[in-house]
């Protein structure tokens, strides 16, 4: 498989939000105000993308070498709550105001499935270095696609006239359910 | 996420009023549920209900977990400092879904195919870490050991109702046995020749979106019902 090709079926084709079903919580929690979805959606990013980058030789120099695959997960969760917190100081120091609209959001990124999710898919699948990072990027890029144009219609839903029983999350899953139903009829483009 | 925020400013005065051994264990189930109420915990709530066995395991794993990792934060509450008791949680959970992973790669590797990373990823179950960080941390071992086992009934039971919406209609039958090693296989109702009439796409992604949100709308009614009456 080449790397554009796994880069549109991360990010399109397999959406690791509609598709994959990781990272659901912040998906529906964050997605109100598009302000701090579009820090969420750029913290995402970095966060998988730069996981991908240490768990990926971290299992195969370290664990495999050592025989002590199991521990992935446990490394793996280390690796990310790390980043995840050197992220924040790193936001912290160059952005304020990004700070204040993420604040109660970054630490949850470290139990965001989906940091965890994609880099454990990315040793279970074998496949090179390079294909590993593509598809990080391309689930990152993914993430911030999806609930980018989620709070969009989300926003616009808001002052819709949404059936009583159906205000809030509910109406929100049925987007989200039409969105997956869109996105299921690009599955033949790669 | 408003449910979310809301949790802690519920839960004071049910600390106030010291709730029974029993109102603990029951609580999890209805009140304070994981899924439906709380909205947490979603990733494995969509991705293992394609089937009703799926669903079931999982429910299953989450109520283990539940209970382990809620009884060992306790037991440890008092000797971890507070400035790294999130590290120390995770660790916990972590070695204890990797030790329920081997488990179940050992006895039932057809589940451990059907539900393939997810089970990994119950360390990062918002359900899991929400009762370790907010009740465990908190109280003695018998009550966190309740409240994990009942927290852990109402998230298994929200799993099976999902699971079994999306699998009957979705194929009309529901299978038993090819999943969990249950010693006998079974295919329920179908009888009822329902498959050709069968909503495909219930057991695709989209379904899982479309069905949590009906279940939600649905709930929501009640509660409104219920609002009403005692107003």
């Amino acid at each position: 498989m080449n790397l554009l090709a796994i880069l549109i079926s991360a990010m399109i084709v397999n959406n690791i939000v509609l598709m994959q079903f990781l990272g659901l919580c912040s998906f529906f929690g964050v997605s109100t105000k598009m302000k701090s979805v579009i820090g969420m959606g750029l913290a995402v990013i970095v966060v998988i993308f730069l996981s991908a980058v240490i768990t990926y030789p971290l299992y195969y120099l370290v664990l495999v070498k050592l025989n002590i695959t199991y521990i992935d997960t446990i490394a793996f969760i280390l690796v990310i709550a790390a980043l995840v917190q050197l992220t924040e100081l790193v936001i912290k120091r160059f952005s304020q105001s990004l700070y204040k609209a993420l604040g109660v959001y970054l630490p949850l990124i470290a139990t965001n499935c989906a940091v965890l999710g994609v880099a454990l898919t990315n040793i279970a699948t074998p496949q090179t270095y390079a294909e590993a990072l593509t598809f990080a990027l391309g689930s990152g890029l993914g993430y911030a696609f999806i609930i980018i144009t989620f709070t969009a219609i989300r926003m616009r839903l808001d002052s819709a006239n949404v059936p009583k029983a159906m205000k809030g999350l509910p109406i929100a899953f049925v987007t989200a359910s039409i969105m997956a139903l869109a996105f299921m009829g690009l599955a033949g483009i790669i | 996420m408003t449910e979310v925020k809301k949790v802690p400013v519920k839960k004071a005065p049910v600390v106030e009023t010291e709730p029974t051994l029993w109102e603990i264990f029951t609580k999890g189930i209805l009140k304070e549920n994981g899924i439906f109420v709380m909205v947490l915990g979603l990733c494995p709530s969509l991705a293992v209900t394609s089937t009703f066995e799926g669903a079931f395991g999982m429910g299953i794993l989450v109520i283990l977990v539940l209970t382990m990792t809620n009884a060992s934060v306790s037991l440890i509450r008092k000797v971890v400092p507070d400035t790294v008791r999130i590290p120390v949680y995770v660790i916990i959970i972590a070695t204890e879904v990797t030790i329920m992973k081997m488990l179940v790669d050992a006895f039932a590797p057809a589940l451990a195919q059907e539900l393939g990373v997810f089970i990994a990823l119950i360390t990062v179950n918002c359900v899991v870490f929400g009762r370790a960080e907010s009740f465990a941390s908190k109280n003695t071992v018998l009550k966190s050991t309740l409240d994990g086992i009942g927290v852990g009934i109402g998230f298994g039971l929200s799993l099976i109702l999902i699971g079994f919406f999306r699998e009957f209609l979705g194929t009309g039958t529901i299978v038993l046995g090819k999943t969990l090693p249950l010693g006998f296989e079974a295919t329920l109702f179908s009888g009822l020749g329902l498959s050709p009439y069968a909503f495909r796409v219930l057991v695709q992604p989209p379904g899982a979106f479309l069905v949590i949100g009906l279940i939600l709308a649905v709930i929501t009614v009640i509660r409104q019902k219920k609002g009403a009456k005692k107003a």
